[in-house]
């Protein structure tokens, strides 16, 4: 049983038909990457499976169960956990408030103030600045708290909504090196990339999304050796 | 460079023009001589009655305040949630009370009563309101709520004027804020003293469960990012109504403070209080909690203090019945000159 199914999924704008039907699954342990153009519905596809937007027809199975049932913010304590295109970082709150508030379904006190010493070891540069408000921090500082605030809620599951977007090369080695990190402790991963060269490096399998409709799916080595994928999303001709 | 064009040229004018009237208003006053000679305990007066004044359009204007934040709407109702409370209160509970003898012979018993009964009200009214009214268009156009908020006013004024009548309720009077009281020899109105203190207390506990709480954690990320609050697990509804219970909460004490001052009430008193308060929530920021309070206490001292120091000067006659225009030249002025508020927060957001 895949620990995620997303079942022939349709999703509307208004009139814009942004899914046609997505089906994808994601197993226990695996890092699972879904790559695409602009507008291709990626973000959409996320959306629909955190419980953000509503799927007009179609299913979001998480752990044997349909989740649809639920309202978008009962979501996360099922354990499903996103960081957002755009990071989505509170900035007018401290970078402990925003750990703080990744835990928000929690009860376990003494263990959350443990998981927030274990993000600032994860990445240092939080700890130098946990006083300091969100918004005031680098791109690359808050794509780091994005990340560490969603494993706050100990998810099962980590969505990650282009997560190299507008960093520098360094920096976005280290974020994918912190998601191969995450995986081999144990972490299943969706990863959306527009980056389909690095992605497709850490993935166990890919997606490929197009207009709304998946186009191919396979292994992440032989996706990365597929023709028209190196042609319309590795840049190689 | 920037072009100099000529409505720079007239706000300079407009600005250049206030500037001239406070000025030559002072000298007036001051060096002419024109007006009332003021003590400097007739000064202290001004100011401490201004800041109990400012103390109540602190407390209703962090209702507002909080309520944009989390919705980006004006709540135009906010001043009947004041009102409702108030004569609630006063109708069901203050006066039955008073015609037992209760206020005289248990007159804080009676206050809590008082107290409680208003703010349940005021939350009532608040959370039906939010629930009926706004609720419903969360993704409309921001015009639809704002004019749906001026239709709620109505609403519940004449809603009130049905239930309680139209005329004057007088508030019954309650010996511990009867007369003045001395501090370092000098001698202030209980009533103001009172307000002041009781004020300052509810503001800080706000400023507490909003910075210390998770609740309150949760309203400030509601605030900043729906989405994002809720995949955080926050039930950005329930957050919502929450912060409608805690701004209707300080409408209902205001709404007490304000009885226990002026001891006349009917169904249109929300109207005046609102309006200021949403200046005070403007000059200070709207979204921002301290920028209510500031602001409040801000145009309660000068609208006390303006038309003796500024106005006499001129010789406007009757000049202490001009402070609704000060409070609404000010809101003209801010609006016009700085829309972010005199303390209005710039956090640099990074987009990188
Ligand atoms: N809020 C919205 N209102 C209307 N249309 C939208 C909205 N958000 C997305 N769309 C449309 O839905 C389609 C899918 O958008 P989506 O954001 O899922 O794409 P994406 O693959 O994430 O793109 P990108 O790589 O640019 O982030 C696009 O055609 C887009 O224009
Ligand atoms: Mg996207």
């Amino acid at each position: 049983m895949p620990l995620l199914e997303v079942n022939d999924v349709h999703a509307y704008y208004g009139n814009i038909h942004a899914l046609k039907g997505v089906s994808l699954t994601v197993e226990k342990g695996e890092i699972v990457t879904l790559i695409g153009g602009n507008g291709a519905g990626k973000t959409t596809t996320l959306r629909t499976i955190t419980g953000l937007m509503k799927p007009r027809d179609g299913h979001v199975i998480f752990d044997n169960e349909d989740v649809s049932k639920y309202p978008a913010h009962a979501w996360v304590s099922r354990g499903i956990a996103m960081v957002p295109e755009g990071r989505g970082v509170f900035a007018k709150l401290s970078v402990e408030e925003n750990l703080e508030l990744g835990a928000f379904h929690r009860n376990d006190k003494e263990n959350i103030k443990d998981d927030i010493e274990k993000s600032y070891e994860m990445f240092p540069r939080l700890g130098e600045r946990r006083t300091q408000l969100a918004g005031t921090m680098s791109g690359g500082e808050q794509q780091m708290l994005a990340v560490t605030r969603a494993l706050m809620s100990k998810p099962r599951l980590l969505l990650m909504d282009e997560p190299s977007m507008g960093l520098a090369p360094v920096l976005v080695d280290v974020i994918f090196e912190a998601i191969e990190r995450i995986n081999q402790e144990g972490m299943t991963v969706l990863l959306v990339e527009q980056n389909a060269h690095m992605a497709l490096q850490i993935a166990n399998r890919g997606y490929v999304l197009q207009t709304g409709q998946i186009v191919l799916t396979d292994k992440a080595d032989v996706l990365q050796k597929d023709p028209t994928v190196q042609k319309a999303y590795l840049g190689i001709e | 460079m920037r072009r100099f064009n000529y409505i720079d040229l007239v706000l300079w004018l407009f600005r250049i023009g206030i500037i001239g009237v406070v000025l030559w208003g002072m000298t007036g006053k001051f060096i002419l001589g024109i007006g009332n000679d003021y003590t400097i305990s007739d000064w202290l007066d001004f100011f401490v009655s201004g800041l109990s004044q400012g103390s109540l359009y602190a407390l209703i204007a962090l209702g507002y305040t909080m309520v944009y934040g989390v919705l980006f709407m004006i709540n135009f109702a906010h001043g009947e949630f004041f009102m409702a409370g108030a004569m609630t209160s006063t109708v069901l509970v203050a006066l039955p009370l008073e015609n037992a003898g209760y206020v005289e012979r248990f007159p804080w018993l009676s206050l809590l009563a008082i107290f409680l009964s208003a703010v349940l009200t005021s939350v009532l009214v608040a959370v039906l309101t939010e629930r009926i009214a706004y609720r419903p268009l969360r993704n409309a156009p921001r015009l639809v709520p704002l004019i749906t908020a001026i239709g709620a006013s109505f609403f519940w004024q004449y809603y009130f004027r049905g239930l309680f009548g139209s005329s004057l309720l007088p508030f019954p009077e309650f010996p511990m804020f009867d007369g003045k009281i001395a501090f370092w020899g000098l001698d202030f109105q209980k009533a103001d003293i009172a307000v002041i203190l009781t004020s300052l207390v509810v503001m800080f506990g706000l400023q507490q469960f909003v910075q210390r709480t998770k609740t309150g954690r949760a309203i400030r990320a509601v605030a900043e990012n729906k989405d994002a609050a809720t995949l955080m697990g926050i039930d950005v509804n329930r957050t919502i109504t929450i912060t409608f219970i805690v701004g209707a909460s300080m409408a209902g004490v205001a709404g007490v403070l304000y009885s226990i001052v002026f001891r006349q009430l009917n169904f249109v008193m929300g109207f005046i209080p609102g309006i200021k308060a949403f200046t005070a929530a403007v000059l200070g920021g709207i979204g921002s909690i301290p920028g209510a309070a500031l602001g409040g206490l801000f145009l309660g001292i000068i609208e006390a203090i303006g038309p003796p120091l500024f106005l006499e000067g001129l010789g406007v006659a009757g000049s202490h019945q001009l402070k609704d225009v000060i409070a609404f030249t000010m809101l003209v002025l801010v609006l016009i000159f700085r829309p972010q508020g005199i303390i209005g927060e710039r956090l640099a957001e990074k987009k990188a």
